[in-house]
């Protein structure tokens, strides 16, 4: 029998005056999970996590905490811990006593909670800054106090609320690997709320996106990624071509879909009608483009799948790989994207040439939603 | 080349612009000011007042009194006024951060929209003459004034007469209660402003994250909100403590004579005995005395000031 999950999220509903901001969200959790609620604003990801922390009830639903029923239990008596949106650290304290503040709630003898204090600040390595007041701290030495902050109490579980979201971007790339690696040393629970899909996938071990209040996938970051459920998860992950299509071939092992410009033989079954429309979800790094028609394509069996003909429009240098907008002759553009393993290559198609793009049948997924 | 010139005019600009309250200021307080403390070291010469400082033979000669001062020291009936004055005006203190407190908190919290009519209503008194609303308080406080029914009829007269706030129940008036319930009425929304600006500006996820670490709402009051409203606090007790010490008309209008008070000492010294160089010394030794908690006052602003940058 499996174990019954950590943190269960029974199906959630949440109400504003005829708004419904959280939609019937059920979500498991296991034990030392990292766990990203992924979305744009006003998905409904803050006011989930919100309920997790006790600011906000639920309209409908449970939630069980190590088989425990959260509900009726006030912010200040559940055993877990929140680390807020820009920190919110106590201006009037110093990094030491803002780390303590929880401990002082929970009555902690001093010497017990010095020893968990400075264990902390060495978690976070700010030692040397304890008798600092928050506003004499750099962005991301103020999220390392909140981080400390929010683990001195141990709790069961760890709640982060855009963790990263007020450092700026060379910050956060660095800050990101260290707070994952803190989160693994400490072992702890985490439910993460983020809006940045590169920090959701670097830092969970699973993801959930959200929109407008409902749940649209639960899985692993590469799950999403190469597997999404529907159209919007896959626009809303990455970069995707969408191409709409029909049906027109279903067999145990492969589909095939008509597109305006060309047809695919794609490797997965799907569960569908013939004729029915589809879409065709292409990344732009799993095509290969070249000035002239590609020879065979993997697991393609006929030259008339999977490849497409097109016009450079636009070309765009990123360094590590460029990026080619193709027009089609039915008028779409074809997002492909290139990584530049060699300095110099011949042969790459530029501005205004005619190229050829083509993929291998394991390279598209078909949605139906 | 243009960048200097117009950093030039914008700076005298603004020098211009601090300057003008400045001046008014060193014209209308700081050099009568001087006067008055050059008129407490004088002798008086018949009605006129000897000169301080006089060129005599080639010598300057200074011809200070300062015996005025002294009998400031020795004199009981000033130390006890000084000291009437700064307990009173304490009190009133105290009493206007207690009503006033809650008050501002509580007007912080209310619906945004709501607040604007609030705000209103605290600033409503000063619709009327200060003067009326304080005299208002002898017909309301006298034996069958409503204000007296209704202390006596919810029993707080026997509980004032225990404390000796007043002599006996029944006998509001002219009292020190009647005096701190006026000056505290007065100058309660001195006390609800700056309060009422500082906590409104509070960041209430603060709160949130006391409730999250473990402190119950009365918990992260005290921890959070209090300490976090420690500037609004010292400026509304600054604001209703300073004007309270020097207060001459609630304590001529509704105290007694029990409540002798330093702004009724200086009258009498100007216009009943006539000394002008003593009411001098006095007006000068009260300034001084304000002073001191203004300047720790402006210190700690300072502080918070460069806190927050």
């Amino acid at each position: 029998m499996q174990p019954a999950p950590f943190l269960q999220i029974k199906d959630i509903v949440k109400d504003y005056d005829g708004h419904r901001a959280v939609d019937h969200v059920s979500i498991d959790i296991a034990k030392g999970e990292v766990f990203a609620l992924l979305g744009s604003s006003g998905c409904g990801k803050t006011t989930l996590l919100r309920m997790l922390a006790g600011f906000e009830t639920p309209t409908s639903g449970t939630i069980e905490l190590a088989g425990h029923d959260l509900a009726g239990l006030p912010p200040y008596e559940r055993p877990l811990n929140m680390m807020f949106q820009s920190y919110a650290l106590f201006p009037h304290l110093t990094v030491w006593d803002n780390i303590a503040f929880g401990l002082r709630r929970a009555k902690m003898p001093a010497d017990e909670m010095g020893q968990r204090v400075e264990a902390m600040l060495k978690l976070v390595q700010l030692g040397a800054y304890a008798k600092r007041k928050p506003h004499q701290l750099s962005g991301g030495q103020q999220q390392r106090v909140a981080l400390a902050r929010s683990l001195a109490k141990k709790p069961q579980l760890l709640l982060l609320d855009e963790p990263l979201g007020a450092l700026d971007k060379k910050l956060r790339e660095e800050t990101q690997i260290e707070l994952a690696h803190i989160i693994e040393d400490v072992g702890v629970t985490c439910v993460m709320v983020t809006h940045d899909q590169e920090e959701a996938m670097t830092m969970a071990s699973r993801i959930a996106v959200m929109s407008q209040g409902r749940l649209l996938q639960v899985g692993a970051p590469g799950e999403i990624y190469e597997t999404p459920a529907n159209r919007f998860v896959a626009d809303f992950i990455g970069n995707v071509n969408l191409m709409d299509g029909r049906l027109v071939e279903d067999q145990p092992g492969h589909v095939v879909v008509d597109c305006a410009d060309c047809r695919h033989y794609i490797g997965h079954g799907i569960t569908g009608t013939l004729g029915m429309p589809v879409t065709v979800a292409l990344r732009p790094e799993k095509i290969r483009i070249g000035k002239s028609a590609p020879e065979a394509v993997d697991g393609v069996p006929d030259p008339a799948f999977n490849r497409v003909k097109g016009t450079v429009r636009e070309l765009s240098y990123f360094g590590s790989f460029t990026v080619y907008h193709l027009a089609l002759p039915s008028g779409a553009v074809l997002k492909v994207s290139q990584s530049n393993t060699e300095r110099e290559r011949s042969g790459q198609p530029t501005w205004g040439d005619e190229a050829w793009a083509s993929w291998s049948t394991l390279a598209p997924v078909v949605l139906t939603s | 080349m243009t960048a200097p010139t117009v950093r030039g005019r914008l700076r005298r600009g603004r020098a211009a612009v601090i300057a003008v309250p400045y001046l008014w200021l060193l014209v209308f307080f700081l050099l009568p000011f001087l006067v008055v403390m050059k008129i407490s070291v004088s002798e008086m010469d018949g009605v006129a007042f000897q000169d301080v400082i006089r060129l005599q033979d080639g010598t300057v000669a200074f011809n200070l009194k300062f015996a005025n001062y002294l009998l400031l020291l020795q004199d009981d009936l000033y130390f006890s006024t000084y000291l009437s004055s700064l307990k009173y005006a304490a009190v009133t203190t105290f009493a206007c951060l207690f009503i006033g407190y809650p008050f501002a908190y509580f007007m912080a919290r209310a619906r945004p929209t709501l607040q604007p009519a609030l705000l209103m209503l605290v600033m409503l008194p000063f619709w009327t003459s200060f003067l009326l609303r304080v005299y208002a308080w002898k017909g309301l406080l006298t034996e069958n004034g409503w204000a007296a029914k209704a202390i006596h009829a919810i029993g707080l007269d026997q509980v004032l007469a225990t404390l000796a706030l007043i002599p006996a129940p029944g006998q509001l008036m002219n009292t020190p209660f009647s005096l701190v319930l006026g000056m505290t009425y007065t100058y309660l929304p001195f006390m609800i402003l700056p309060l009422y600006s500082n906590l409104s500006k509070m960041d209430l996820r603060l709160l949130e994250a006391a409730g999250d670490l473990g402190a119950n709402a009365w918990v992260a009051f005290w921890t959070v909100t209090v300490p976090l409203s420690r500037a609004g606090i010292i400026a509304g007790s600054m604001l209703v403590f300073i004007p309270c010490v020097g207060e001459y008309v609630i304590p001529e209008l509704l105290g007694g004579p029990q409540t002798q008070m330093i702004g009724r000492t200086l009258w009498d010294e100007f216009f009943s005995n006539n000394d002008w160089p003593m009411a001098c010394a006095v007006a000068v030794t009260m300034v001084l005395l304000i002073i001191v908690p203004l300047a720790v006052f402006s210190r700690y602003q300072a502080e918070s000031t460069e806190r927050r940058r």
